[in-house]
């Protein structure tokens, strides 16, 4: 009688989300992170319930005062209530961020993708036109765009996506790359599967994780962004407020109401060091050489 | 060597021209003439073309812009639409200033990130390596206008150690005090930067077999870590920093704002606010010049730590 022996394979190593969820729970301090960002999110979506005053409302008897039980920050130059102001800044930075965020990782991605599998004199053209753009300062870039495009929403986003194109691109493009020689790969060539299905269905989802941890990385940096511009005065129109904005107002008053541009700014490193923290965090649990050492 | 330089000079060719072409796109397809921007709403029609012609702005385009490029380097920047100057006087007025700024704070940067990289990385996983991890990530999240005014705020205004308006005159000591303040508050950032990336670059090189050949013959491990590791890893911390640079000058537009200090910062918010185009033109060329100088260094350096980029 022949013994049917059953090899025991070994357990496949989790891929994809599953590891990337696994590892990223080994990392305490990109739950940190996560925690903080969920926060400063629900303050912002919940901003008109949570805001004691409305943040335009204007009481000249209450000019730059320090914190109190009713006014927890103080209230700034036009007696507007800081909290307030703050919370509803998150919004504006929030959106602003993910909105520009979003649009460099669609763009960046499709022509780094595109840059790797096509290679040759495109690939070439493409990435060397990604390495000018990233070589100028892209404050300096962003500052010129929305000066001379004028200091609104839409423009604003889209000057802060155009300088945060050639990272996404370049990022994009190594793995495509690499995985434009796999055997799976050559199998949907086989197939007949055009390009765009291949690229979109096979290769995106593979390299969507590293994507994904550079948009963490790249909001901070959006929002960052924002901020300065707003600072310089190129942010949106007052009376809207933006943390950028009340730190630049404030900083008029800092001989005397120094908490008027510390407390925005406090506010802006708080999420910017969460989202790194997260975003960190992502990369740690992405990176295969990392992985297997943790 | 050389074959290496001449393709990265060649670079830097191509990316000044492509960037000076962009110059000249960017302020053509800008809405508003020029010339009523100068001349302001209520000028007439005959002042306005007397301007265009003035400005050159009658030409066909393709001549305007082979006159603008042989003037770009020629180094006739045209001028100032506010002032009235030449560009090119009043940005080398004070590009020392800016010069200064960042190469003080990237001097800052390299001389504490690298130490605190290579000690993480040696202790990596420990309490040392935690600390300096979290402390780097801190530091690469302050936008620096916000590091700048609270350093403003604790020691220039409430210690009074440091003048609130940071522009120097003459003596050693005043330079110092002056400067201080600013580098820190901008070295901040690079040196939380190049700590990251020391320590990354120091973690590849220590698991390399050269180095454990080079602990199992007994080199003591301060040689390894500091004269045979760290010389391996200061490959990419060199090109990091040859990319930071951009960062830094261009961060460096806040921090001059917010010390009140003279440079290129001051002088492009200006032109932006008066909408003078010659002089965006000119800054424009002259951030693109910095920045394509400093890789160019940076590619230099290589050749001088590295003796194998000779092959490449």
């Amino acid at each position: 009688m022949t013994e049917i022996v059953l090899i025991p394979t070994p357990p496949r190593p989790p891929t994809g989300l599953a590891a990337l969820l696994r590892a990223f729970n080994a990392n305490k301090s990109s739950w940190i992170g996560l925690a903080i960002v969920v926060l400063v999110v629900l303050a912002a979506v919940f901003a008109p319930l949570l805001a004691p005053h409305d943040p335009l409302e204007q009481n000249i008897l209450d000019r730059l005062k320090p914190p109190t039980a009713d006014h927890l920050l103080g209230t700034d130059y036009f007696g507007r209530d800081t909290l307030s102001r703050l919370l509803y800044g998150a919004r504006v930075s929030l959106i602003i961020g993910v909105g520009a965020t979003l649009i460099a990782m669609a763009f960046g991605t499709a022509i780094g993708m595109l840059a790797g599998w096509r290679g040759g004199r495109f690939d070439a053209v493409a990435m060397q036109a990604m390495d000018m753009l990233l070589a100028f300062p892209s404050l300096i870039l962003g500052l010129i765009i929305v000066a001379m495009l004028g200091p609104s929403m839409p423009n604003i986003i889209a000057a802060i996506a155009l300088t945060s194109i050639p990272t996404f691109a370049r990022i994009a493009r190594a793995p495509t790359i690499a995985m434009k020689g796999r055997d799976f790969i050559e199998a949907g060539r086989a197939l007949g599967f055009s390009d765009m299905r291949i690229l979109t269905r096979h290769i995106l989802p593979n390299i969507f994780p590293e994507i994904l941890v550079m948009a963490t990385l790249w909001l901070a940096n959006a929002i960052r962004t924002e901020a300065s511009l707003a600072f310089i005065g190129l942010g949106l129109k007052p009376p809207t407020p933006t943390w950028g904005g009340m730190i630049r107002e404030g900083f008029e008053n800092i001989l005397d109401s120094a908490w008027l541009a510390i407390a925005p700014g406090i506010a802006i490193l708080i999420v910017v060091f969460a989202l790194n923290l997260l975003g960190d965090g992502l990369r740690d649990a992405v990176d295969p050489k990392l992985r297997n050492e943790t | 060597m050389t074959a290496f330089l001449i393709r990265r000079i060649a670079f830097a060719f191509v990316t000044l021209f492509a960037v000076l072409t962009l110059v000249f796109v960017i302020v053509r397809i800008l809405p508003g003439d020029p010339a009523q921007i100068i001349l302001g709403d209520q000028a007439s029609r005959e002042a306005i073309e007397a301007m265009h012609i003035r400005l050159g702005l009658d030409q066909p385009i393709a001549l305007q812009y082979a006159s603008f490029l042989s003037n770009a380097l020629r180094g006739d920047w045209g001028i100032s639409m506010v002032t009235g100057r030449p560009v090119l006087a009043e940005v080398l007025n004070v590009l020392p200033w800016t010069i200064e700024l960042t190469l003080v704070s990237l001097a800052m940067g390299i001389a504490i990130g690298v130490p605190l990289g290579v000690w993480a990385a040696v202790r990596r996983n420990r309490l040392v390596d935690y600390i300096v991890r979290i402390a780097s990530l801190a530091g690469l999240s302050f936008p620096a206008f916000v590091s700048a005014i609270i350093l403003l705020f604790l020691f220039a205004i409430e210690l009074r150690w440091f003048p609130v308006i940071s522009a120097h005159k003459g003596s050693v000591q005043a330079w110092t005090q002056s400067i201080t303040l600013p580098a820190v508050s901008l070295g901040l950032n690079s040196a939380a930067y190049i700590t990251r990336v020391t320590r990354s670059a120091m973690l590849e090189v220590l698991s390399e077999d050269y180095v454990r050949t080079a602990r199992a013959k007994g080199v003591p491990q301060r040689i390894v870590v500091w004269r045979h590791a760290l010389r391996n890893a200061l490959i990419p911390i060199i090109t990091v920093a040859g990319l930071y640079l951009s960062t830094l000058i261009g961060n460096s537009v806040l921090t001059e704002i917010v010390f009140s200090r003279p440079g290129l910062g001051k002088l492009i918010v200006g032109a932006l606010n008066q909408r003078d185009y010659t002089m965006l033109e000119g800054m424009m060329v002259i951030y693109t010049l910095a920045v394509v100088v400093g890789n160019l260094l940076s590619d230099l350096a290589y050749g001088f730590v590295d003796p194998r980029v000779k092959l490449a």
